[in-house]
């Protein structure tokens, strides 16, 4: 389909959203993402029956963790697709792409970035 | 439909010599065949794939979605292709046709004949540079001539083998010039790469042995140019439903965009026109029911309003709607409430242009009420019907196979995928117009049926791959080869490849570094396997296309290379990267080289993992006595495969006794207690009757079953169960049911006029009721077999008296697929027809006429649209088939059931006879209502599946499972309630309380306890917390600068 997208978003396998971890979303914004976004599959139609409910749940649990820090839960989100839907897949991208803009760069990796620039000079 | 009955059965059950071949040649390579040949080489069998076309895939290949689920067709189809494609056991022979054939059963030699590709098989690399310089266009047959390929070609995108063709019919090369030379051109044989162009190839022939030969060469799609009165051919916008399936698909040629082939504009309306080439009796018609046009108008009415939205109109002109199939009765009801297509009963007589310049179309037509309608539409589908085309009655003749009037493959009810001669079975459309659904239960039938005539011969030309042994890697530090794929120009076209290739060099533990045009041909896995040898490489990332396709290729170089395969790790730089980011090269290339980091961070923590081989019990159980029950024991047992039997009744045959004719007038109790004798006198069958499970533990390969039997418990050891209990049918609150003994239902009035002839002898009028029961908000589905049940009993009641009054009052008569020729036939004699809606049932009292006992039945005629006043002296319900007490069953094996109570399948389209849970199997009423023929051909497919667990003799399971650390465990149990497969329990361990525990042969590996544990105790194999928290950790590094 080859469908556009922009280009900063990097994908991470797994072989289903209920691996998905507190401590991978948790860590990917420690390491510096602007936002995060974990693409199950629809609901109900989970492979592994219901991986991505709890999936579900866990983004919940990350989203009151990012606002109670003041990172926003707006730069986590879920969605759920299936494999044969490529537009939509594309239009997430370019959704959340968007959204994450709005907010701006992460404080994280701003102050990573000063901490680095400090040590540089 | 002739009074001879058919029995192939017996012909097929022995063959000639104790020493058949071990091969099978299955002719066609859609679905169907796809199936046979992969359920044939899982069991120890060689397959020869004969297909027609440049591709496997067939029809299937071709569809947008399928219904009833709506999946994307070519992802579900893709999987099975390129398993087809690469497995070692299935020699496929494409542009091959069937020639002649000589032997017997178990011993055929066929010869077949391979038209010349013109392009070298083992050197072509799929780049398309051939298809991009061809200077000639064709109309592409694969989206049905709607926009144009090269002559050199390849059949569609996910094509197996992916490898380009020339069309000598349209290749400027062939075509003589002046002097009657040929030569000219020769472009892509110029500019291909990879020297794979050959235009010295000539044809070749081929002869085989083989055991059995299986026919699976699908179906024609109807010409509708036959009806003049429709313009199909003359007016643009009237189109067929196999060219609407095209425009939806992504890969189609609109791209996908729901556009009209006139204008290229989106339709605000259109209209789909039923039957076209079917339930007709005009020449050039035919006279059966296509059995599939209903579901697939319906699906591609609801898609394109998916696709285009609420301002879409759509409208089926219908003239009964018949969505008999498994859930296909809830989707009409969806597609009519929710998706708001438009449901018209009518045939239309003809299609006129409405205007010239806009190419709109005009549609009148007479409704039921005798209301006129008139609209326009922007465009017309017309919903062809399927036949057998004149190449496959030519394949019929010349393999001896009889035919029957309309050119389907005869075969009986009793041995469904049986043909005329022994040896050759047959699957899918080719013996009458069917479902995907319902072919690939054939198919997996024909396969069963081919096993158990060659079981001496298993394993005996099958073929194994030796690898060297392999390197041990565990103490070694990484030593990583990174290999970054042009893909000719796919990737090369926008990222800066040797710009990756160098950044690769400098990450940690990356050893080597190469790039190659195409990382996937032949010469660069060798040079992959030379590189690691040399340079002593003990980890491998590529990077290039996708994993979903290529990964088990370079799983097996890396085989080959004597590495072990989980050291393997794909940075997805085209389908992820140069494919989506095609307008930014240099984002795109800094992606790259982040997705390189990724894999080579993630690589260098991988770990060698060894296939888990659990050793299987070969036995099976079969639960459910009945029809469906005896036949997949009885498949099972004459594959050699020990089989119980475990019924709850004291004695074998079910329902079926209750039956005296098959639709098609075999006899079906003989039939029944023959096979009742041949289940209870087989060597390898153990029946207990009377018996009943108590408890099932255990999992694919390993079950112990509980039977409570004569008063004793058994322990049944099984390596897999196929469940066939059967279901029941509907005892009715309504009609006087139970108040009158003058109602009755289902093979009831059979019984009783042959008990009793007089009480016939004396009636004047009798009527049967349909859709009691079903079709009702309480019961949304269909039952299927009752509409061919009445027209039956009614056709053998009007033979046997023909001045007798017989009506049926019907909602929508659904004499499917071949079953038409029943309804013909009923109303040639005279049998009527009243249709009547749910919302206004008919009426049935009690009353006295002249003195005799009768039942009045009132009911509202929608053609006359007045009330009809009918006495009967008997009434017969076809009352709904509903399932009971499978919910027992359901917890014991840990498989679902579905909204209307019966077994669910893994998948509704490509698993029929499997559930999600392994070594669990499914067949028969239990799964959902089916007619004898579909029951037994279900059971054989079942006991197919089944065989490919038990023969294995093993199970293998990948090593990607969860695994538990005991010191960190603390026996919480989360992990054991997350876990949706019973994968996960707590043991006690000595000493230290409860810890969990994984078993390997039931874990799915999805994670989910690993991310549940709140210890960390558990990890996921390959995919361990610290592999993908590397992963992210390195695709963090390019935003932290």
């Amino acid at each position: 389909m080859r469908l556009q997208y922009p280009t900063n978003i990097e994908i991470i396998k797994v072989p289903c959203t209920g691996k998905v971890d507190i401590i991978h979303l948790l860590l990917a914004f420690e390491e510096g993402a602007d936002g995060v976004l974990v693409a199950g599959c629809l609901e109900g139609d989970c492979h592994y029956q219901a991986g991505n409910l709890r999936a579900k749940k866990r983004v919940q649990r990350v989203k009151e963790i990012l606002d109670r820090v003041g990172l926003n839960a707006q730069r986590l989100e879920m969605y759920n697709l299936s494999a044969g839907m490529g537009t939509r897949f594309a239009e997430i991208a370019r959704e959340m792409n968007a959204r994450v803009l709005e907010l701006g760069p992460s404080p994280i990796r701003l102050a990573k970035a000063s901490k680095t620039m400090a040590k540089a000079a | 439909m002739s009074a001879e009955i058919i029995d192939f059965s017996k012909k097929s059950g022995g063959i000639g010599n104790s020493h058949p071949q071990g091969a099978v040649l299955v002719v066609g390579g859609g679905i169907a065949g796809v199936q046979a040949a992969l359920d044939l080489a899982n069991t120890g069998f060689f397959v020869y794939l004969v297909e027609n076309s440049p591709a496997i895939g067939g029809v299937m290949a071709q569809l947008d979605k399928t219904f009833p689920t709506n999946d994307c067709s070519m992802c579900i189809l893709s999987p099975k292709l390129v398993e087809c494609g690469r497995h070692l056991n299935i020699q496929l022979l494409t542009m091959a046709e069937v020639e002649a054939l000589a032997g017997k059963a178990g011993n055929f030699t066929v010869t077949v004949r391979q038209r010349p590709r013109y392009v070298a098989l083992e050197k072509c690399i799929a780049c398309g540079v051939c298809a991009e310089k061809c200077p000639y266009q064709v109309d592409d047959e694969f989206n049905q001539g709607l926009n144009k390929r090269k002559a050199a070609y390849v059949k569609y995108p996910q094509a197996v083998p992916l490898k380009y063709a020339i069309d000598p019919e349209r290749c400027i090369y062939f075509k003589p010039d002046k002097h009657g030379k040929i030569g000219r051109c020769r472009a892509c044989e110029k500019f291909c790469p990879a020297g794979a162009v050959d235009f010295e190839q000539v044809g070749q022939e081929h002869k085989l042995d083989v055991g059995a030969v299986i026919l699976a060469p699908g179906f024609k799609a109807y010409d509708p140019t036959h009806y003049e009165s429709y313009g199909y051919g003359k007016f643009k916008n009237v189109i067929t439903s196999l060219e609407f399936e095209r425009i939806l698909s992504a890969s189609g040629p609109y791209e996908g965009h729901l556009v009209r082939p006139s204008d290229h504009q989106p339709p605000r309306k259109i209209a789909w026109l039923q039957c076209v080439g079917s339930r007709d009796t005009r020449p050039g018609t035919h006279g059966y029911c296509s059995g599939v046009c209903c579901m697939y108008a319906i699906k591609e009415a609801v898609i394109a309003q998916e696709h285009a939205g609420p301002d879409l109109e759509t409208a089926i002109f219908f003239m009964d709607m018949r969505t008999y199939g498994k859930d296909f009765e809830r989707y009409y009801n969806r597609a009519r409430e929710e998706a708001g297509v438009r449901f018209i009963r009518s045939r239309i007589h003809s299609i006129s242009l409405a205007d010239p310049a806009s190419q709109d179309l005009r549609l009148e037509w007479v409704a039921e009420n005798g209301d006129k309608g008139n609209e326009l539409f922007n465009l017309v589908v017309l919903s062809i019907g399927l036949e057998v085309g004149d190449n496959l009655r030519r394949l019929a003749q010349k393999l001896g196979v009889a035919l029957d009037a309309d050119g389907f493959v005869q075969t009986g009810s009793f041995a469904p995928v049986a043909t005329s001669q022994p040896g050759i079975y047959v699957c899918g459309a080719m013996s009458g117009p069917k479902d995907i659904p319902y072919s690939v239960m054939e198919a997996s039938a024909a396969a069963a049926a081919s096993a158990s005539l060659l079981s001496p011969a298993r394993q005996t030309l099958v073929k194994e791959k030796i690898y060297p042994p392999e390197t041990p890697v565990a103490d070694q530090e990484p030593r990583i080869g990174v290999f970054v794929c042009h893909c000719g120009v796919n990737i090369a076209g926008v990222v800066d490849v040797p710009a990756v290739r160098d950044y690769a060099q400098t990450l940690p533990h990356v050893a080597y570094v190469a790039d190659n045009l195409f990382s996937c041909s032949e010469d660069t896995q060798k040079s992959i396997v030379q590189a690691v040898q040399e340079h002593q490489l003990n980890r491998v990332v590529v990077a290039a296309c996708t994993p979903r396709t290529h990964e088990p290729l370079f799983q097996e170089t890396m085989r080959a290379a004597g590495l072990n395969p989980y050291l393997f790790e794909f940075a997805n730089i085209r389908d992820q990267d140069s494919w989506v980011h095609q307008q930014e090269p240099e984002r795109a290339t800094e992606k790259a080289k982040d997705l390189v980091r990724m894999a080579v961070a993630k690589a260098a923590l991988l770990e060698p993992l060894q296939p888990v081989h659990l050793e299987i019990s070969q036995h099976a159980l079969v639960i459910g006595g009945g029809l469906a029950g005896m036949n997949a024991a009885l498949n099972l047992a004459d594959q050699g495969l020990f089989t119980y039997l475990v019924e709850q009744k004291e004695e074998l045959g079910g329902h079926a006794r209750k039956v005296s004719h098959t639709w098609k007038g075999e006899a079906v109790g003989a039939y029944i207690d023959d096979l009742s004798q041949r289940v209870l006198n087989h060597d390898c069958i153990e029946v207990l009757t009377g018996a009943e499970i108590s408890q099932v533990s255990g999992f694919v390969g390993n079950f112990e079953t509980t039977v409570q039997c004569d008063g004793r418990e058994r322990q049944l050891q099984h390596g897999v169960a196929i469940l066939a209990t059967g279901a029941h049918s509907l005892q009715p609150e309504e009609y006087l049911y139970g108040q009158n003994d003058r109602v009755s239902r289902w093979h009831d009035l059979e019984k009783r006029f042959a008990e009793q002839p007089q009480l016939l002898e004396e009636a004047e009028s009798i009527a049967f009721i349909q859709c009691v029961g079903s079709r009702e908000p309480r019961r949304p589905y269909c039952s299927k077999i009752c509409c061919s049940a009445s027209v039956a009993q009614a056709i053998a009641l009007k033979q046997r008296q023909p001045e007798l009054n017989v009506y049926i009052l019907y909602r929508d008569l659904r004499t499917y697929g071949r079953r038409e020729e029943l309804y013909r036939r009923a109303r040639e004699l005279g049998v009527l027809f009243i249709r009547y809606h749910r919302e206004n049932k008919p009426i049935v009292e009690s009353t006295m006429i002249n003195g005799r006992e009768k039942l009045l039945i009132t009911v509202k005629d929608h053609i006359l649209d007045r009330d009809l006043k009918i006495p009967v002296d008997y009434l017969n319900l076809a009352t709904a088939i509903i399932p009971r007490g499978l919910d027992t069953l359901a917890k014991f094996f840990k498989v679902p059931l579905n909204h209307d109570g019966f077994f669910l399948e893994a998948h509704m389209k490509l698993r029929p006879v499997d559930f999600a849970t392994d070594g669990v199997f499914v067949c028969g009423l239990a799964h959902y209502p089916k007619p004898i023929e579909e029951s037994i051909a279900q059971a054989q497919a079942a006991a197919a599946r089944a065989a490919s667990v038990l023969t294995k003799g093993y199970v293998e399971v990948e090593p990607i499972v969860s695994v538990v650390d005991e010191d960190l465990c603390i026996g919480c149990g989360l992990c054991e309630a997350s876990c949706a497969f019973r994968a996960i329990r707590l043991i006690q361990v000595p000493g230290k309380g409860y810890r969990a525990e994984n078993i390997t042969a039931s874990c799915k590996g999805c994670g989910v306890c690993a991310a549940a544990c709140p210890q960390r105790a558990i990890d996921m194999i390959h995919f361990r917390d610290r592999q993908i928290l590397a992963a992210i950790h390195a695709g963090a590094q390019a935003q932290a600068v």
